[in-house]
């Protein structure tokens, strides 16, 4: 079968909208009901994050979601069972993001395996170095037809861009500016510079914005520099909000898509 | 064989640098330059003449007589708790303030356990004009509070730490964290032999001043360099590290590391990481660490602030992998037991980590003729409140 995230970008060169959450989050079994409502509101990929007790390349709020949703019981076994079921009814592309220990100790092959039979189509793990990726895990994504996207941020050269962008499919993660923090601020001219730079670089992978991507306004202007944007702090805020998961998601969907 | 890192940033499988790349134009700078800027003359002079007039080095190599005439054997204390701030940590905050000026970083940061690291760090930023800013754990600002006093005189902000279990490791996320978003102006001061590599190394490189003193030390008292064993305890590892650096190699000197079993090490309730510990991922490093079947890292717990880290040093994990170090554990009430002892026939109050390393002397079953320096790397002074607390059941 055709891997999904490949296949989207076939399908679509921009506005492509990638909505994170943590599984676990805000209860146990909402996995399924929020994936529902994102592909019912047209998102186009779902980014799950698998709640780590260390996640330092989080900000603060996607750290408390992690926490609370360990404090629900989440586990990597049953996100997996989650998965397999949810996709008997959706064929949206599903990336799961995690942090390198937690694969190590699933038993890397097993991991891969797992997920790529759960239906999962990408893997995003930020403390997995590039060289270590390359030397001992990238035979093994391929061998399960799962995608690997590598970060890059203000702060990379332009050699470890290529480097990236070699070794990522799927899409590379534009980390947007210096700061985890998801902070409610609009896109300023550095940034701007910063992906007209990248852009020039004509790179073969297809890229998303992430941090600090939290409204339409933002939205749009990360839409103007890359094939799409990624939500995560600001959907995670909405989902902790009052009222039905349903409505809240309709609402902050229907928000940045207007 | 060798012991040291080598040039990938690994002790055999352990170590390496697994960073978000948020952190990795820092981290990769700080590897290509820190062995050059730490070897240039005029940082080596700056160094040691701070070493000296500043903390008060070298540390007094002591005999203490009653100690081997109750344990066998002749027992040395290198005396770390004489350094100014009271401990080792005052070796590697001096080396990576100097590291961080030519580096050009004007703010510092710091994550602190007990806030013997913070108050070092402090102490440094204060002594050279710096902005420094220290990562605590809630729970720990709470039961210590004259290390955050301390570290306030000294200038330096206090951060709580909210996430997790608000210990030390949260303090450690969160200067990672602040770090991912202050890369231009800012250095990270690692307080022990962890993280991603260079630190592991370079952390070792300024402790590694113990063991250079023990050798001449040593040779002026016995005529020989070597004593047959080196005692240290270890949480995340520093002042092991830096007594063993110079005797890594020499196979005549035996290493010996003690972790904090806490209330025992199968009572759930224990900090003894490399008994306890899988190989894993904490902060950057591929190490021991507790941690659950899904990787989720465990709180470990001690009685003493300064060993309760969930994982140890790349380098330690790899000396006890290797048979090189031999590792003992401590519980509370052996290290009790052995700092009260230690007050009552040295007349020196121990700090509660070192004391762990002082609770295994009875286990060695040490032989006259061995030659034993236990690094004394704190004393007692912060550990107060808790010695008080045990006083009576232990005197």
């Amino acid at each position: 079968m055709k891997n999904r995230i490949i296949d989207l970008f076939e399908r679509k060169g921009g506005d492509v909208l990638n909505v994170y959450f943590t599984a676990g989050h805000p209860e146990l079994d909402d996995t399924a009901s929020i994936i529902s409502a994102l592909d019912s509101q047209g998102v186009d990929l779902v980014e799950i994050g698998m709640p780590y007790s260390d996640p330092m390349a989080d900000g603060e709020t996607i750290q408390n979601s992690s926490q609370k949703a360990l404090t629900n019981g989440m586990t990597l076994a049953l996100l997996m069972k989650q998965i397999t079921t949810l996709r008997k009814s959706s064929n949206i592309p599903i990336i799961i993001m995690g942090y390198y220990n937690q694969m190590i100790q699933y038993g890397e092959e097993r991991f891969l395996q797992e997920a790529s039979e759960a239906g999962v189509d990408g893997l995003i793990i930020p403390d997995l170095p590039m060289d270590v990726y390359a030397d001992q895990y990238k035979d093994l994504f391929e061998k399960y037809n799962v995608t690997m996207s590598f970060l890059i941020t203000p702060e990379t050269s332009d050699d470890r861009i290529r480097k990236a962008d070699k070794l990522s499919n799927g899409f590379l993660y534009v980390v947007s500016k210096s700061s985890i923090t998801g902070s409610s601020s609009t896109i300023s001219d550095r940034q701007k510079a910063y992906f007209n730079h990248i852009n020039s670089l004509d790179l073969k992978t297809p890229r998303l914005i992430g941090f600090g991507i939290h409204d339409k306004t933002t939205y749009d202007t990360a839409c103007e520099y890359a094939q799409g944007a990624i939500i995560g702090s600001a959907f995670i805020r909405a989902l902790e909000g009052k009222g039905g998961l349903k409505e809240k998601i309709d609402k902050f969907i229907g928000g940045v898509r207007r | 064989m060798t012991y040291q890192v080598d040039d990938r940033g690994y002790y055999g499988e352990f170590g390496g640098a697994f960073i978000p790349e948020m952190l990795h134009a820092n981290v990769e700078n700080l590897k290509k330059r820190y062995v050059d800027i730490i070897y240039e003359a005029d940082f080596q002079k700056e160094f040691d003449n701070l070493l000296k007039d500043y903390v008060g080095r070298p540390t007094p190599l002591y005999l203490a007589k009653r100690l081997s005439a109750a344990y066998g054997g002749k027992i040395y204390l290198k005396r770390e708790d004489l350094n100014h701030t009271g401990a080792h940590k005052i070796n590697n905050t001096i080396g990576q303030i100097l590291l961080a000026q030519r580096l050009g970083k004007r703010r510092i940061i710091a994550e602190t356990g007990a806030g013997q690291h913070g108050v070092a760090t402090a102490t440094v930023c204060a002594l050279m004009g710096v902005e420094c800013i220290v990562y605590m754990g809630q729970v720990d600002i709470g039961r210590q509070a004259p290390n955050v006093a301390r570290m306030r005189m000294l200038g330096a902000e206090v951060r709580p730490a909210m996430s997790g279990s608000r210990t030390l490791k949260d303090a450690t996320n969160e200067a990672i964290r602040d770090w991912i978003n202050n890369p231009e102006n800012t250095h990270y001061i690692i307080g022990s032999v962890v993280g991603p590599h260079p630190y592991p190394d370079m952390v070792a490189r300024f402790q590694s001043v113990i063991s250079e003193e023990m050798k001449w030390q040593l040779k002026e008292k016995e005529g020989r360099e070597h004593p047959d064993y080196v005692v240290a305890c270890v949480g995340g590892g520093s002042n092991a590290a830096g007594a063993f650096y110079h005797y890594l190699d020499d196979e005549r000197v035996k290493l010996v590391s003690v972790e904090a079993a806490g209330l025992g090490v199968d009572s759930g309730e224990s900090a003894a990481t490399s008994v306890l510990g899988t190989i894993g991922i904490i902060h950057g490093s591929r190490t021991l660490l507790m941690q659950t079947e899904d990787g989720q890292i465990i709180e470990p717990y001690s009685i003493s602030a300064g060993l309760d880290y969930p994982g140890i040093g790349p380098q330690h994990a790899y000396l006890i992998e290797s048979g090189r170090a031999q590792v003992y554990s401590a519980t509370d009430k052996e290290a009790l037991t052995a700092a009260m002892e230690l007050s009552r026939i040295e007349g020196i109050i121990p700090a509660l980590e070192t004391s762990h390393a002082l609770a295994i002397l009875d286990k060695m079953k040490l032989k006259e003729e061995d030659i034993v320096i236990v690094n004394l790397s704190g004393r007692g002074d912060k550990d107060l409140a808790t010695y008080i607390d045990h006083l009576d059941e232990l005197t």
